[in-house]
């Protein structure tokens, strides 16, 4: 683990530092390009932090160890990308049912099936939020810089202790692969998992407002029953009521609906007087910020604006600017964020700059803007 | 002995069985209930990790320890997790012959390499009973069962000696007619440093029995005609196949931790 200081470090080690930073006590992963060095990273530096490292024989095994050793009171992460991403969906889907925390990274590339190791995609967007079967919400968070590979794996590993769910850390090959300075604090924020207090005695069902119910260790003493199937507030399996499915998926949905306000985060420019806003994410939100910059340079009214919480998608903002000027949706991927967009973006207001393989120039980008612009 | 009744009370809970009249499951609940009883361990330290299937449901939520019932087939990749995160913990794998030589023969292969100090139970009654009594990787060569009507054209595999050759470092088998034997080798199990695998033949009246024209009870009497502890014997073997010696993966990650100076989480 670095001291805190300034660093010239690729995305990928900046993510595994963030881990360590906030302390992850237990890595499972598998080798896959472009996500290996932070496995790499770990395998080296996490034994000296005090964390347990394993590799396990494959993507299906390295979530359900994480989320065992979950269990056992440590935070726990893998990283992968979309081949390994898909293989993990059921138990991604079982750790939300057993809202379990841990941390799963997917730096995308480009798709679909073994597409293009090493190119850069964001085509795994929708697959983060609805890839696992049944009615589920989920936090999924996307990294633009080195920095952010850093800072946003640290919110990923607090988020997911405070909403006891998976958080995936959505990064792309872009930006797991970019080198660029990162700043390490010596200190960063840390949330850990709420414990039984008072009277409470389920960990699967909650009054309280936020929805999070305590989450006790295996080896406390409880008698836990962890369940995949759906289950009462003392975890027992209820495989056939309409009130235990009823009460379970809405209370789990609304955990992540309710506290919007607190998980949402975005970065806008210029929205105000704008007659076109380009919104973009990852990777391809830097030559597309560096166009709106050349744009307003130029004199064009052109704005930005970049979730960087993708689910829950920012949709009340997103549909605030889609009725106040025109959007110029530019992303690395044919259908990554576009049906979210276009939810909220009326389609005579919706333009779309779609880019596959590699980032463009800023020129590229720029040409497009203007093009669009009226 | 501990009576019948005070096993029930301390390590069940009250809820309905699913079981279906003469199944096996809870037959190893008991075994494995008394097994516990007579070894150091405390009930507190179990967390009993199960998949999906008729086997899946001994555990969860029957016994009266932590569990964690999974996804079909992954048992011991969970299990893995649970105990490099506390070594401390002991995980108990009950896993039906689908779930754990079918969907989860990988991890089964993977487990024994690492030699990781998991107990796991393989529940072998032959076919995949929960959802109606499909063909499975342990129904033998030109058996009939619901998706085999014409017999089945591919054939079983040991999957006992499977995880032998993989390294386990403890691996045996017994049926649900043996259940004193059957609590001695769970024991061995619990007291093994290493992966421990039993193969436990168990009787599903409901869909193989019905098949065969035999009930519960004459299903572990065939048990009793049909197996041998004597190795040369024509009969199934039962005892204990192998008991190795090998590097236990928990520990060697705790070791390497101590050595480069980690403070442990």
């Amino acid at each position: 683990m670095k001291e805190a200081g300034e660093f010239f470090m690729e995305g990928n080690i900046a993510c595994a530092e963030g881990a360590l930073r906030v302390g992850c006590g237990f890595y499972a992963g598998y080798p896959i390009t472009p996500a290996s060095e932070v496995m790499n990273h770990l395998s080296e530096e996490l034994p000296k932090a005090g964390g347990r490292f394993v590799q396990m024989e494959d993507e299906i095994a390295s979530i359900a160890s994480i989320i065992g050793a979950s269990w056992t009171g440590l935070k726990s992460m893998t990283a992968t990308s979309g081949p390994g991403f898909s293989l993990m969906q059921e138990n991604l889907g079982y750790a939300v049912m057993t809202e379990t925390p841990c941390v799963i990274v997917n730096v995308q590339r480009a798709g679909p099936s073994t597409g293009q190791a090493t190119k850069p995609g964001t085509g795994d967007v929708m697959q983060a939020r609805f890839g696992s079967q049944g009615d589920y919400e989920i936090i999924a968070l996307s990294p633009n810089s080195c920095q952010e590979m850093f800072d946003f794996t640290v919110r990923a590993f607090n988020l997911a202790e405070k909403y006891r769910i998976p958080v995936v850390l959505l990064a792309d090959a872009g930006v797991g692969h970019m080198r660029e300075n990162v700043s390490i604090p010596e200190d960063v924020e840390t949330v850990e998992r709420r414990r039984p207090e008072g009277d409470e005695d389920e960990y699967f069902d909650t009054d309280r407002e936020d929805h999070v119910p305590p989450m006790p260790d295996f080896g406390d003493g409880e008698e836990l029953l962890v369940t995949g199937s759906t289950h009462l507030g003392d975890g027992t399996r209820d495989t056939s009521s309409f009130e235990a499915q009823d009460r379970l998926v809405r209370r789990q949905v609304s955990k992540i609906e309710d506290n919007r306000d607190e998980i949402e985060d975005w970065e806008e420019w210029k929205i105000e007087d704008a007659d076109l806003v380009v919104v973009s994410y990852g990777s391809m939100s830097r030559p597309a910020r560096g166009a709106v910059k050349k744009a307003r340079e130029n004199g064009h009214k052109v704005g930005f604006f970049r979730p960087k919480v993708m689910w829950p998608s920012p949709e009340k903002r997103l549909r605030e600017i889609g009725e106040n000027s025109d959007v110029l949706l530019a992303e690395l991927s044919l259908r990554g964020y576009r049906m979210e967009v276009e939810r909220a973006v009326p389609p005579e207001n919706l333009h779309i700059y779609d880019r596959l393989n590699s980032l463009p120039t800023i020129s590229q980008v720029y040409d497009k803007v203007t093009e669009v612009v009226k | 002995m501990i009576k019948a009744k005070d096993i029930k009370e301390k390590y069940i809970r009250s809820h309905p069985s699913p079981f279906c009249p003469g199944c096996g499951g809870g037959m190893v609940l008991n075994s494995m209930s008394r097994a516990v009883e007579e070894s150091e361990i405390s009930k507190e330290d179990i967390v009993a990790v199960s998949g999906i299937g008729c086997a899946a449901w001994i555990p969860s939520p029957h016994w009266r320890v932590d569990t964690l019932h999974t996804t079909h087939g992954r048992a011991i990749a969970f299990g893995t997790g649970v105990k490099i995160g506390n070594k401390d913990l002991e995980v108990m794998v009950v896993s039906g012959d689908g779930d754990c030589a079918g969907i989860g023969g990988n991890h089964l292969l993977h487990g024994a390499r690492n030699n990781i100090d998991l107990n796991v139970l393989m529940i072998n009654n032959g076919l995949y009973a929960m959802t109606g009594g499909q063909v499975a990787p342990t129904t033998e060569h030109d058996e009939k069962t619901l998706t085999t009507p014409y017999g089945n054209p591919s054939s079983s595999f040991e999957a006992a000696e499977i995880v032998k050759a993989a390294g386990a470092g403890h691996v045996a088998r017994w049926t649900t007619y043996h259940m004193k034997e059957l609590t001695k080798e769970v024991k061995k199990a619990i007291d093994t440093n290493g992966f421990s695998f039993i193969e436990v033949l168990t009787q599903c009246p409901t869909r193989k029995g019905k098949k065969e024209g035999m009930n519960g009870l004459e299903m572990l009497q065939w048990y009793k005609e049909n197996t041998s502890e004597d190795k040369d014997s024509d009969k199934i073997f039962v005892g204990t196949l192998s008991e190795v010696d090998r590097p236990e993966l928990t520990e060697q990650i705790y070791r390497q931790i101590e050595e480069v100076g980690g403070d442990l989480k």
